[in-house]
């Protein structure tokens, strides 16, 4: 038994003065969070002390913090106190090679269509699997870091890369930024981390696939994406998680850092449970995922979100050096008892920054889906550029569609482009495909597919092939 | 091949079709003629099952009763209608839309369906027929086209298609005489012992260029009179006039066997 496993294993001992309890598979806390959770879990990952005040900083600005209430959102009351914030698989997470992973973990992730082992993986993706709370594997270690890239779990990162961590952590998204951040900064659990060196351009696609397993737990990862000068990388996020008829909470934060002339492509496949056709049960998924983009560096935001019963996120970029660029494609479909508040922000600090923002909407069933969007252009962003298209689509009659643009601009200089449509799929179009030979649902998937293609065109190709599975799934029995 | 018999349609308590009938044999060029509001479109919308219409009477295709199936099973039952205004279907890719429709059909029949690197080959072939450049596949779905474009993508999904029956719906309307040309000979080309073809038009025009076997004049509808390719020449010279109070005398020809009037 390797050192680091007999601690855990002492932990788990000592565990009961702090009320942990521990059964076969999963090392989990009781509900409730004070202050002593937040060093529990410190404790637990073996933190330094300089995390450990920055989790109770976090702590303190929650605790005086209110949830925010200007969503277009119905939430039924989050008992935070009812919550366990800790959930671990049983096993040793930290592993060295594929064969090490638990097998029942291994199947989980062959059912949801991620093998872990190597020799199965598509070629070009290092994935880092993450379970409940914790990393349990991570591939392709070795070939990135030849290039000399670190991809690993956040726990890790913060054992072996202390410095780099210190210095970014909580730089993008300060800890008072919000409710969910602050409550993240406080329990994060695990997460990914990366950094790319100067001028490299990683070999392959990065990847980190959530999986939210345990019952009444919350899920908080934290993801810190640096990539230094003149690199480049594409991150790719997927989440799934089991059917339950009570809620579950996520709450996670992103931070992208993009050094001068850097390039970050962050793409997300999010598949949490929605909730069941009545509307019970679910994820409630209150995201922050925000990049800083230094001079002509370039931060892309894609998402396909066709899961969650409650969606709060608003992937931003802050276009801080002269000539950066960030960018948003999204499409984000509410369907059953859905509702989905997204959007981005794009804060033009730097001159000639350029951005745009492509949001596709689509509700169907009781599914209400609202885009929120903040472009915004200080004084100092002069000849900034924004061009924002907000497009909504409607599959029935008893759902919504809302767009909510806030513009600010204080420099003249700068242009600011929005549009926006709003449609049905026609009965035109349905009737066209179907006399053409295909079925009402092979013709209903299609034109929502076309609807998506300028965003889907933004996914890596595994992606892509998979969001258009997902989105023709997700409409099934919207029909008729 | 196509029978007819006593059709009738209604939208909303008012009639549009009120009685048709109609015989199209294997093979045979039929063209429908009449003016406005007389309820043409109706007809070829009528047969391929769009929702809307109150419809009675009966239409079967190689004995098989249309008006009992979906749209999608008259499609896979050999029905194909060229439309008077095609939708645009923006993001759909025009290749990856035919090869779907085209395998759509085959697997209704019960064939296998076509893998990609063939369906290439048939879209050439079909693209050969009407003038088309590569890259017109590669375009989303009507989107953005031309009225010509529009019409010719029809032709295009006809010869992919290869139905039994085709209504081509105003083909020959918003073309200039290039188009019309290529799109004749695109029909032309795709007529065949086996499959029989619909064209219903307002002129006489497109007729100089596909020869029917039969043309009727449909008036507040229904058939008033059927004849071979002359009636059109005598509706280009003297209008829909002598029709429209259902006065016959002027007209030459007589109901002939395509047309159970």
């Amino acid at each position: 038994m390797s050192d680091t496993l007999r601690e855990i294993e002492e932990l788990a001992e000592a565990s009961y003065e702090y009320g942990f309890s521990t059964d076969l598979d999963t090392d989990i806390a009781p509900p409730g969070l004070t202050e002593d959770t937040v060093r529990l879990i410190s404790a637990k990952k073996d933190e330094p002390d300089w995390l450990l005040d920055w989790r109770l900083r976090a702590f303190e600005a929650w605790q005086s913090m209110d949830e925010p209430d200007w969503a277009k959102l119905e939430i039924k009351p989050i008992d935070y106190q009812a919550l366990s914030y800790w959930a671990a698989p049983k096993s040793k997470p930290v592993l060295d090679s594929m064969d090490d992973v638990d097998p029942e973990i291994r199947d989980m992730f062959d059912k949801l269509g991620i093998p872990l082992h190597e020799q199965k993986m598509l070629s070009n993706v290092a994935v880092d699997a993450i379970v409940d709370s914790v990393s349990v594997v991570t591939t392709f270690k070795e070939t990135l870091a030849e290039a000399g890239v670190i991809f690993c779990s956040f726990s890790e990162a913060v054992q072996d890369h202390p410095e780099l961590v210190r210095e970014h952590l909580g730089s993008v998204v300060p800890v008072r930024d919000n409710f969910f951040a602050a409550l993240n900064s406080a329990v994060f659990s695990d997460g990914s981390f990366c950094y790319i060196p100067t001028g490299v351009r990683c070999p392959m696609e990065l990847s980190t696939y959530f999986r939210i397993n345990s019952m009444n737990t919350g899920q908080f990862e934290r993801t810190l994406i640096i990539a230094d000068d003149d690199s480049h990388v594409s991150y790719l996020e997927g989440c799934t998680a089991p059917q339950r008829d009570e809620n579950q909470l996520h709450a996670a934060v992103v931070e992208l850092v993009a050094k001068d002339r850097a390039e970050i492509k962050y793409s997300t496949v999010q598949n949490w449970y929605p909730g069941d056709k009545n509307g019970v049960g679910g994820i409630y998924n209150f995201v922050t995922k925000r990049g800083r983009a230094h001079t002509d560096a370039k931060i892309s935001w894609t998402q396909v979100e066709t899961g969650s019963a409650i969606t709060w996120k608003y992937p931003s970029v802050i276009l801080q050096g002269d000539r950066s660029v960030g960018e948003f494609y999204s499409v984000a479909l509410s369907s059953k008892h859905q509702q989905a508040d997204t959007g981005s922000k794009m804060i033009h600090i730097g001159a000639d920054t350029t951005s745009s923002i492509i949001s596709k909407g689509i509700s169907t069933g009781h599914g209400q889906n609202t885009y929120r969007g903040l472009v915004k252009v200080l004084r100092s962003g002069e000849n900034a550029r924004n061009y924002t298209q907000c497009d909504s689509l409607l599959l029935g009659s008893d759902c919504g569609a809302h767009t909510i643009p806030y513009i600010e601009v204080k420099n003249p200089t700068a242009r600011v482009e929005h549009e926006a449509s709003t449609s049905t799929v026609g009965e035109e179009q349905l009737y066209y495909c179907r006399q053409r030979g295909m079925s009402e649902e092979d013709a209903m998937s299609m034109i929502v597919n076309g609807f998506c293609r300028e965003v889907f065109d933004e996914l890596p190709m595994e992606f892509a092939v998979e969001a258009q599975r997902l989105l023709s799934m997700s409409l099934e029995g919207s029909v008729g | 091949m196509l029978h007819v018999e006593n059709l009738t349609a209604s939208i909303g308590g008012t009639p549009i079709l009120k009685g048709l009938d109609l015989t199209v044999g294997a093979g045979e060029v039929h063209a429908i003629m009449g003016p406005n509001g007389s309820g043409k479109s109706t007809l070829a919308h009528s047969l391929a099952g769009r929702d809307g219409y109150e419809i009675g009477g009966t239409a079967t295709l190689d004995g098989a009763d249309l008006l009992d199936m979906e749209p999608e099973a008259r499609a896979a039952a050999g029905l194909f209608i060229g439309f008077q205004y095609p939708v645009e279907i923006p993001g759909v890719n025009n290749m990856y839309f035919l090869r779907t429709a085209l395998n759509s059909v085959r697997r209704a029949r019960g064939e296998t369906e076509i893998g990609a690197r063939d369906f290439l080959a048939v879209a050439q072939e079909a693209m050969d027929l009407v003038e088309m450049k590569q890259d017109f596949l590669n375009r989303s779905v009507n989107s953005g086209f031309s009225g010509g474009e529009k019409k010719r993508n029809e032709i295009l999904q006809m010869a992919v298609l290869k139905p039994r029956l085709a209504v081509l719906d105003e083909t020959d309307s918003g073309l200039d005489i290039d188009a019309l040309q290529i799109i004749a000979a695109g029909v032309n080309a795709l007529r065949d012992p086996e499959r029989s073809v619909i064209m219903i038009t307002h002129y006489q025009r497109l007729l100089d260029y596909i020869k029917p076997d039969f043309v009727h004049v449909l008036v507040d509808g229904r058939i008033v009179t059927s004849g071979d390719h002359t009636l059109a020449l005598h509706l280009d010279d003297h209008g829909y006039g002598d029709y429209l109070n259902h006065e016959l005398d002027d007209a030459p020809g007589r109901p002939l066997s395509g047309a159970a009037l």
